[in-house]
């Protein structure tokens, strides 16, 4: 079409933009972003809409990007993903899981347009998945806290039973347990992604059973309200960095950072190089960063964490390296032997010395 | 000085003529807000109720207003019984999530069958006793106890919201979903999918259903026996008593009969539009059903034109928070705004608005 037979001309699309090219109106690419929930001040929403503030700040004038905030899951999602390519959008990010079925329905209607489907697993010619290695993450502030418990109890705020969230505590355990095998973890199922009232109510029943430090997979700050609220309990910022709860109890944050992936696919559909595929992007491609670590974790622990953060971003350090057993004995991982990403999408146990059952 | 009367039979014109009343004022209202907000309030007000029909684009959103109107047409036409008869049902969101469950717990349960024959029906009658059920329950424990069925109603709606998210993550979960929560999608399982039955218009069983259900209730309520219990026991429980009939029976009738339309609608979504049982499955339809039964004056057409109207604010709604960036609550205040310029507007039903000075009694 017009827009590939113009940069087809060899003119790659930072080029254009360098030379400062004023495109036109109508030769600008429309990109798409279907949002979950609110943008909000923080959370999951807001990081991916950072991702499209970053692609605007990249592309400039050569792309036009339109979002739709709070976008529920399931049939209204084909009508939003429908509106979006009639309005001409060439490439569309639909940002939640629960929008496979309807990114792969509306893919098929609009063979023309790209889909990009973060964190689920069905591809199609025009539907790519992307995900970001947060276990990565994990590992690092799992180490922060199994330091930094004096109650020997860590508590993860979890939100459902799928294999991201089980690589997540299993990933935060085996580190933790590594610096202070007296560790144990206590584990919540919040069924929630982002609800304050049950969160806070989750963080207040592990400090009840005496968890000192807490982690947590759903987005609110009421956990970091509850902690800072008892004293002498840590978190860790999910999502995003929730600096406001820092130094303490916010001792380091997982930040989501869309941005890289972002501008990398919105440059591949500008220059004609985009082909579907799944990306799993992690700590080396700057998808999964650790925020500041606050001045509470004492000097050595944080120059530990420095370690493993530099260590898994030069790909010398996986985070599920054998020996790794599951809950029940068995052999997960050799000596040495490091997880497949088939064996970590599948994931659906608990690691050695984990207590309790996943729920299903 | 204005002051109210009240009317000594509330006025014939004015109860036809106030949803339409309410309506244009919605417009107005919401116009101020668009405009409040930055944007031209004319452009807003064409792209939500004009645009969707007739615009570049129609062809895409005519169709989805049937998808939408179904399920909110369905739940406000089952919900009509109940109202009229002065028996609150505010849970129809919990048994819409019932009926989608059983509905597809039976399809499911005999996955991968093939015999349509037996599914499709089957599960469409196991929705229907999902949402029966669960709307018999507030019933039964108004006869029985005397709890107040608005509040125990609306409470199981929470409750089902759990057995939903329950449901996806545990029992009905895809075995092939790789651990992910949600149940197989219906929509590759022909025996129980709800198709669309003519390409491009967006008319599925559910669809159908809400039109025969129209017909249905329309029947019954002004021709029936039972209408006529159901309105003399809205307009004078006591001499709904005198002249026979049941208070306790009608409640629990009133109950079922919502929460069993709500049960279909559920399972029509979800072997539909929706495809899956998923942990928000429901987008809250069995509430907007509740402006759209008093919209539609609890009369089964009115409820039809209501449906759409309520459908056509949704996709004109969608429309608009994409193409002017206007916040998505917009919509629901939007709607808010319609059920409340209603009853603003209602008071001209019952009462005549009088100029200068009462006169001494």
């Amino acid at each position: 079409m017009k827009r590939r037979t113009l940069l087809a001309s060899g003119a790659s699309a930072a080029t254009l933009a360098m030379l400062g090219m004023p495109a036109r109106a109508q030769d600008k690419l429309k990109v798409g972003f279907v949002y979950v929930g609110p943008i909000g001040d923080g959370g999951w929403t807001f990081q991916h809409d950072q991702g499209r503030l970053d692609v605007v700040e990249a592309f400039g004038d050569q792309v036009e990007t339109i979002y739709q905030e709070s976008v529920p899951e399931g049939a209204d999602a084909v009508r939003v993903l429908q509106q979006m390519a009639l309005q001409g959008c060439k490439l569309i990010f639909t940002t939640s899981f629960g929008y496979m079925d309807a990114t792969i329905e509306a893919a098929a209607q609009f063979p023309d347009v790209k889909f990009e489907h973060a964190t689920g697993f069905k591809t199609a010619d025009n539907v790519s998945v992307y995900d970001a290695r947060f276990y990565e993450g994990r590992a690092v502030i799992g180490t922060i806290a199994g330091r930094m418990t004096k109650s020997n109890k860590i508590g993860y705020i979890a939100s459902f039973p799928i294999p991201e969230v089980i690589q997540g505590i299993n990933s935060s355990f085996m580190h933790a347990k590594k610096v202070n095998p007296d560790v144990e973890m206590v584990v919540i199922w919040a069924y929630t992604w982002f609800d304050p009232a049950k969160e806070a109510e989750a963080a207040k029943a592990m400090i009840d059973q005496g968890v000192d430090v807490i982690l947590q997979h759903t987005d609110s700050t009421a956990p970091q309200a509850a902690a800072q609220e008892a004293g002498n309990v840590y978190t860790f910022g999910q999502a995003s960095d929730m600096a406001a709860f820092a130094p303490k109890p916010r001792l380091a944050s997982i930040i989501d950072n869309w941005g890289p992936y972002y501008v990398k696919r919105v440059g591949e559909v500008l220059d004609g190089t985009w082909t579907s595929g799944h990306s799993w992007g992690g700590m080396a491609e700057g998808e999964v960063v650790i925020g500041t670590i606050s001045d509470e974790v004492p000097a050595e622990v944080k120059a530990e964490a420095e370690a493993m953060i530099a260590a898994i971003t030069d790909g010398s350090y996986h985070p599920f390296t054998g020996p790794i057993n599951k809950q029940d004995g068995s052999v997960f991982l050799a000596d040495g032997e490091v997880a497949t990403d088939e064996q970590l999408i599948s994931m659906n146990f608990y690691v050695e010395g984990m207590s309790g059952d996943i729920p299903s | 000085m204005l002051r109210l009367e009240r009317r000594r039979q509330p006025s014939s014109f004015w109860r036809w003529a106030a949803p339409l009343a309410a309506v244009v004022l919605t417009m107005f209202l919401g116009g101020l807000l668009f405009a409040a907000m930055g944007k031209d309030p004319l452009i807003a007000i064409r792209t939500i109720f004009w645009d969707p029909l007739f615009g570049q684009y129609a062809a895409f959103s005519r169709p989805q207003l049937l998808v939408k109107a179904a399920p909110l047409i369905l739940i406000a036409l089952g919900l009509s019984f109940g109202f009229r008869a002065g028996i609150w049902n505010i849970g129809a969101e919990g048994q819409y999530i019932m009926g989608a469950i059983f509905g597809a717990g039976f399809a499911l349960a005999f996955y991968p069958s093939e015999a349509r024959w037996f599914i499709f029906p089957g599960a469409i009658l196991f929705g229907l006793l999902g949402g029966m059920l669960w709307g018999l329950i507030p019933g039964v424990l108004k006869v029985r106890f005397g709890t107040n069925e608005i509040l125990s109603s609306l409470m199981l709606v929470y409750v089902a919201e759990n057995i939903l998210a329950k449901m996806a993550i545990g029992l009905l979960k895809n075995p092939d979903g790789m651990g992910f929560p949600g149940s197989r999608n219906l929509k590759q399982y022909a025996a129980a999918h709800n198709p669309e039955l003519a390409a491009g218009t967006g008319a599925h069983w559910g669809v159908v259903a809400a039109i025969l259900a129209v017909a249905g209730a329309y029947v019954v309520l002004s021709r029936h026996r039972f209408g006529y219990d159901v309105r003399l026991t809205g307009q004078s429980p006591r001499a709904a008593r005198f002249a026979g009939v049941n208070p306790g029976r009608l409640i629990l009738i009133c109950m079922a009969i919502s929460g069993g339309f709500a049960g279909i609608a559920g399972y029509f979504e979800v072997a539909g539009p929706s495809g899956q049982i998923s942990i928000d499955f429901n987008v809250g339809y069995g509430f907007t059903a509740i402006i759209v039964a008093f919209l539609g004056r609890l009369h089964p057409v009115g409820i039809l034109l209501a449906g759409l109207l309520l459908a056509l604010t949704y996709i004109g709604g969608e429309v608009a928070a994409l193409t002017l960036n206007l916040p998505i609550a917009t919509i629901q205040m939007f709607q808010g705004m319609l059920l409340f310029s209603l009853l603003m507007v209602d008071v001209l039903t019952d009462f005549r608005i009088r100029f200068g000075k009462a006169k001494v009694a």
